[in-house]
């Protein structure tokens, strides 16, 4: 038994002061991944069937290089903020903030390796260990 | 925070079956019951009432049980004419007033009648409703101002007095609130469709000079942002209105401050 009055539990901690961005920014790159999503498959698709050493090198001109790369960033900035939604929606105390860390992090970790990837292929500096 | 499975004390049982009258408009109704007195489990009772001796809505039925069947059958109701919100209830798998809800509308074979949705149980169809009003004053549901008040009347014109139209209806009735999955699974700290139809109801009164505070008090990841544009709010509102306009209203003014 609480003995808290229903306005002191409807009011919680108040407001944060927070969201509007996250919402601004979760529009924004919907807008960007409408637009990188079709090229991004175009670009793909273009690539599909190459020898390694052909693709090594389709991957080292700007255009698929910079469109993968925006596409695998942008995107996974988009996963992690919309994860972080999802995670709020299901999860609460400390599951629910192990859940964001993991998420931030793995798409991090994702971002890091798709822009190793694109650097390695782009400076044509590939070495087999 | 979601839950899977119902609780080992929610989950149903069968009921007392009622006898079936003569006659040749006959339907069946299964209606939830539960009695904290009794410390059991809910069960599902079903009834019988000849449609040709009672009224067309679903409220008149479940007056009829009340009076000549099953006197202990608890409910709430008082205008009968959808303007109190006293009579909201799961009827059919959606949120109703059952006075303004005809039983000739009830799509399935019987008429299924269970209490408003993920609210506590006070009794039968009675949900508690303490939180969410408590709620809906949160957002100061009322004209605040600042300036001295004027000798007569704080004057609004015609054009500022219709954009409340498709707000000020609302009856409180908490149909949209509880057909929110958002106010399921976060209704502690998730305003919820109603309260936040009322917030927007005052934020756009031109008379209102409270606006930065109402907005400032509703930003906020879970009071407002919890909404993910579901529409069952819109879907199920028993007077027409559209929340989920109202809040995606309110979203759009938060962004309008930072862009």
């Amino acid at each position: 038994m609480r003995y808290i009055t229903p306005r002191k539990s409807a009011v919680g901690l108040g407001a944060s002061h927070e969201g509007t961005q996250h919402h601004w920014y979760m529009t924004m790159s919907a807008v960007a991944l409408a637009i990188l999503t079709p090229l991004f498959m175009i670009t793909i698709a273009c690539a599909i069937g190459l020898p390694r050493e052909l693709l090594l090198a389709y991957f080292g001109r700007p255009l698929p290089a910079l469109i993968t790369g925006l596409f695998v960033i942008v995107g996974m900035l988009h996963f992690i903020k919309g994860t972080r939604i999802m995670i709020d929606d299901y999860f609460q105390g400390a599951t629910r903030k192990g859940a964001v860390i993991f998420s931030v992090i793995f798409g991090w970790a994702v971002i890091a390796t798709a822009v190793y990837a694109l650097a390695r292929m782009g400076l044509g500096a590939i070495v087999v260990l | 925070m979601v839950q899977l499975t119902l609780p080992k004390n929610s989950r149903m049982r069968v009921g007392k079956t009622w006898p079936k009258p003569e006659g040749k408009n006959v339907r069946r109704f299964n209606i939830y019951r539960w009695d904290p007195d009794t410390g059991e489990n809910p069960r599902i009772d079903t009834y019988f009432i000849d449609l040709d001796k009672c009224g067309p809505m679903v409220l008149d039925a479940l007056i009829k049980i009340k009076n000549e069947i099953d006197p202990t059958l608890t409910f709430r109701r008082s205008c009968r004419e959808g303007i109190c919100g006293s009579c909201a209830m799961n009827i059919d798998g959606g949120n109703r007033l059952a006075c303004i809800f005809g039983i000739d509308e009830v799509t399935g074979k019987d008429v299924n009648i269970y209490p408003l949705p993920h609210m506590p149980v006070v009794k039968d169809l009675i949900p508690d409703l303490t939180h969410f009003y408590a709620q809906h004053a949160s957002v100061n549901p009322y004209l605040i101002t600042e300036s001295p008040t004027p000798g007569k009347e704080w004057r609004q014109s015609i054009e500022d007095r219709k954009k409340l139209d498709g707000l000020y209806e609302c009856v409180m009735c908490a149909s949209c609130s509880t057909s929110c999955p958002s106010y399921w699974w976060n209704g502690d700290r998730y305003l919820g469709p109603a309260a936040l139809l009322h917030a927007y109801r005052w934020i756009i009164d031109s008379r209102d000079e409270a606006t930065a505070e109402r907005l400032d008090a509703l930003e906020d990841p879970f009071k407002l942002y919890r909404c993910h544009t579901i529409m069952n709010c819109t879907n199920t509102c028993p007077k027409g209105l559209n929340p989920a306009k109202a809040i995606a209203s309110i979203k759009h003014m938060m962004v309008e401050r930072v862009v």
